[in-house]
């Protein structure tokens, strides 16, 4: 979507610049996802609190796709900032803090110092050290919700979260109805964040580092620092998703914070598409919309076959939908050059 | 202030009983047009990357502008000016032609780390990519992928890059290394309209390129300098003749 | 005062006996995880999957059909190795000198895989383990009591580790998965089959794996979320202990092995905190691992 070529090329300069300088502004196609959001709103009253999850997770993906699809660090403990914040979150709203914007930016801002010192410490390593120590971080933090259980509740998760209405107004209610427009709300707010970031130079240089850290170096380029800040705004992100969950289940598992929740946000992710934006609103609904029709029919099985699925993709279907529907582009294009 | 834009005194590299730089006395003069030649493998690319710091010296001082720089990471060294390109291109391969080079005018202008505007409002940086990519031929390319062009379209490509970055020292390590022949002189035209104060250091092979661009040579050889001097001194060396009509009878 | 010191001779006599089998479990499992992948730089999550097949072989062998303990393990390493030639053939060589992120994700499937296929056939319950009577039971040495398995579990890793030792520096093969480790290019420019090389030393170590889960099914518990469960351990080993080296794994596996079991003993509050936390200190100062190439 960012580095697609003119469909001719232009011939004078002027064209180029502009094409080039305009790739930020916001193309019609964009408004789709959110369409079909507020559409799913009324179509599917009965789905709200699937909803509401669903979009909590977009934001967490979309966390996860700043550092991977842009920066290109592979992470298998996002979820330390994820569970980070959903249990800030929680502890606040069972302890007579019930209020959900201020939970909310704590949690941003808990997640952040979390990302922040860790990322300062882990991000000069590489490859499967790298990927190793942001595994031991999320479970370190694991292990620590695990024992701290007067806090955190332990394994039987975090119980008593009484959560206020946002402005005073509108209630949590039943149906979920106020927890949808919660998620939407965030959301949106947070992917207007992520875009702006992705199509600033800061974000054009994140997309240098993923393709050739080498070179970015050797054009004076802070790498390091790129990569910190890069790091610590994704695990904020992924600490408000957590935050917004834990707000809108009122409860808070130690899953939060598990490899298995770290490595279901990969999936969800390259179902989508990685380092297009857009992915994180592909995979996520069809992951999770998916798992919750299978837990109807075969509960247990889900992993055996999501498994299989990921294989397959990855072995048949790299890029994931974003990826295929380039490729048909491609595809498209080629064929009707070639029948000029 | 020093007339020398670039000067090693001593420079020195060892990986244990390994010498693969021994201690390197050079001097790079303001505006100097000067090449390293020798064997392969002899230490060029070695000098290089401890220059620009992308290896740390095991003794020495290197100093940039009469600057000390030995204990500075590369990207400081690129920031004050010392730019290089790479044997082998290192490009950001899946990106445009252009955006290659608008990665690297906003690192110098320092404005990369912003994230509140898009890229496309800093219209002056692209306008100045554009122009490059213009005086280099390039501008044709400019949206496609890196990956697409030919490969010694790429070689300008790579040079693009290093010439946005406004050095004051600029390194080329071979650059028209794998080039077709056909697309030398594209390469060979764009280094003699370098403007005349940047000061070029050129690794090369090609005793063709290197006689007709530098005005002083030096001689690497096993990690250490042999010979310098200019170019009429350096061809009639008996040992440089004997080491490089070994390697043409080869070629 | 005897008394306690008495007391503390046997605690620190169990918590190291407990610890160092725990450390040979680790090592037969993870030692295979590090050839591997300082082999081909392949990140392979699932490897923790040949431990559990070779696990509910072995206890499925004995607790249905009574077979005996040495059939069963036997049994075990066949599992391990026909299972890891296998899916070596059919889908790691596909993603060799591929993206970092498209090998985690692929063993990641794998290890859901696992999951699901698991529980259909074995149901979520932990499967029992109960050692032969020959290998049960207390040993009376110097008027202390030792473990009898325990104490086998530590033979076999002293025994394997000094095998895989000899055979790697002493034999043909074994020079060559050390040059092909250092240098593939290289390798594979001197004549090196570099892609047999991986075939077979992946099969030996799914092989060592399968034995290592059979064997500690005691100390690690074979049930569904095996693999995903014991990830964390078996990666810590190979991170610590240094890719691509026999020994590096067997020193990471002692000092997590019975630093967990003494930490989890003094400190129970804490759990495994602190071996993540020695491992991430390991990591900073090492980033290579104790015995890695930098």
């Amino acid at each position: 979507m960012m580095e697609t070529p003119a469909k001719e090329t232009p011939s004078k300069p002027g064209d180029v610049l502009d094409a080039f300088a305009r790739r930020h502004r916001f193309r019609a196609l964009e408004v789709l996802p959110w369409l079909v959001a507020a559409a799913s709103y009324f179509i599917f009253p009965d789905y709200l609190a699937l909803g509401a999850q669903i979009l909590a997770t977009i934001v967490f993906a979309l966390s996860v796709d700043l550092i991977l699809g842009y920066a290109g660090i592979v992470t298998l403990g996002h979820a330390a900032f994820f569970g980070a914040g959903a249990y800030t979150a929680g502890i606040l709203a069972a302890n007579g803090w019930g209020e959900p914007i201020s939970g909310l930016l704590a949690a941003a801002a808990v997640a952040a110092v979390l990302g922040g010192a860790t990322g300062a410490i882990i991000l000069r390593t590489t490859g499967l050290t790298l990927l190793m120590q942001t595994l031991v971080i999320a479970t370190m933090l694991l292990e620590l919700a695990n024992k701290a259980g007067q806090w955190t509740g332990g394994a039987d998760g975090l119980q008593g979260m009484q959560v206020w209405p946002i402005f005073g107004a509108f209630r949590f209610d039943l149906f979920g109805k106020t927890a949808f427009l919660y998620c939407f709300a965030v959301l949106l707010i947070c992917w207007l964040i992520v875009r702006a970031i992705v199509y600033s130079p800061f974000g054009r240089s994140l997309t240098g580092i993923r393709d050739n850290v080498k070179r970015m170096h050797a054009i004076g380029s802070p790498v390091n620092r790129r990569l910190l800040i890069a790091y610590t705004i994704s695990a904020s992100l992924a600490g408000i998703s957590g935050a917004l969950i834990a707000q809108t289940t009122q409860f808070v598992g130690l899953g939060v914070l598990s490899l298995e929740r770290s490595g279901t946000v990969l999936i969800m992710l390259i179902i989508g598409g990685v380092g297009q934006l857009y992915g994180a609103f592909i995979g996520v609904p069809l992951y999770m919309i998916a798992q919750d029709r299978f837990a109807t029919i075969d509960p247990v099985y889900w992993y055996f076959w999501i498994g299989l699925f990921m294989i397959f993709m990855v072995v048949f279907a790299r890029g994931g939908v974003l990826g295929a529907i380039e490729r048909v582009k491609l595809w498209y294009r080629a064929s009707d050059g070639a029948r000029k | 202030m020093s007339a020398l834009d670039l000067e090693t005194q001593g420079l020195h590299k060892n990986f244990g009983a390994l010498i693969v730089a021994s201690n390197i006395d050079f001097r790079l003069e303001h505006g100097a047009r000067h090449a390293l030649i020798g064997p392969n493998g002899d230490g060029k690319t070695t000098f290089v990357n401890l220059v620009t710091g992308a290896l740390r010296p095991s003794a020495g001082r290197i100093l940039l502008g009469g600057q000390d720089i030995t204990h500075q990471p590369q990207a400081a060294r690129v920031k004050r000016g010392l730019v290089r390109t790479y044997q082998i291109n290192a490009l950001f391969r899946r990106l445009s032609v252009l955006e290659n080079v608008t990665l690297a005018i906003p690192e110098r202008e320092g404005i990369a780390g912003n994230f509140f505007r898009p890229a496309g409002h800093y219209r002056a940086a692209i306008a100045e990519a554009y122009a490059l990519l213009e005086s280099l031929g390039l501008a044709d390319e400019a949206l496609r992928p890196v990956n697409e062009l030919a490969y010694g379209r790429q070689r300008l490509t790579e040079i693009a890059v290093s010439l946005g970055l406004k050095p004051k020292v600029l390194l080329l390590d071979e650059p028209a290394a794998g080039v077709p022949s056909g697309e030398t002189g594209a390469i060979i035209d764009m280094i003699e309209r370098l403007p005349a104060d940047i000061a070029l250091l050129i690794i090369e092979h090609d005793m063709d390129l290197v006689f007709r661009l530098a005005r002083r040579i030096t001689v690497l050889v096993q990690g250490s300098v042999q010979l310098e001097g200019p170019p009429n001194e350096i061809a009639a060396n008996e040992q440089v003749r004997q080491v490089y009509l070994g390697e043409r009878a080869h070629a | 005062m005897d008394v306690s010191l008495d007391n503390f001779l046997s605690s620190a006599i169990s918590i190291a006996f407990h610890g160092l089998a725990q450390a040979m479990v680790l090592y037969l499992i993870s030692v295979g995880l590090s050839i591997t992948m300082g082999l081909m730089g392949f990140v392979n999550l699932a490897h923790g999957a040949f431990a559990m097949a070779g696990g509910y072989a072995m206890t499925t062998l004995m607790n249905r059909y009574d077979v005996p303990f040495v059939f069963a393990v036997a049994a075990a390493v066949a599992v391990g190795v026909i299972i890891g030639l296998v899916l070596e053939r059919l889908l790691y060589r596909r993603l060799y000198g591929g993206d970092e992120l498209d090998q985690v994700l692929m063993t990641i499937g794998l290890i859901f895989v696992t999951v699901g296929a698991a529980t259909y056939f074995w149901g979520p319950v932990a499967q029992p383990m109960r050692p032969p009577a020959a290998l049960s039971g207390q040993l009376e040495f110097a008027s202390r009591q030792f473990p009898v398995y325990r104490t086998f579990l530590i033979c076999c890793g002293a025994v394997l580790v000094t095998a895989l030792w000899l055979g790697l520096e002493r034999t043909r093969f074994g020079a060559q998965v050390r040059a092909a480790v250092d240098n593939n290019r290289m390798a594979q420019a001197i004549g090196i089959n570099t892609s047999q090389l991986f075939a077979i030393t992946f099969t030996l170590g799914s092989g060592l794996a399968a034995l290592g889960g059979a064997l500690g099914a005691d100390l690690l518990a074979i049930k569904t979320d095996y693999a995903l469960e014991n990830l964390v351990y078996f990666l810590i080993v190979v991170a610590v202990g240094g890719l691509g080296s026999i020994r590096g794994p067997f020193v990471a596996a002692v000092l997590v092995g019975t630093a967990d079991t003494a930490f989890k003993y003094t400190a129970p509050e804490f759990g495994a905190f602190f071996i993540y936390a020695l491992t991430m200190v390991l990591l900073l100062w090492r980033p290579n691992g104790l015995f890695g190439r930098a």
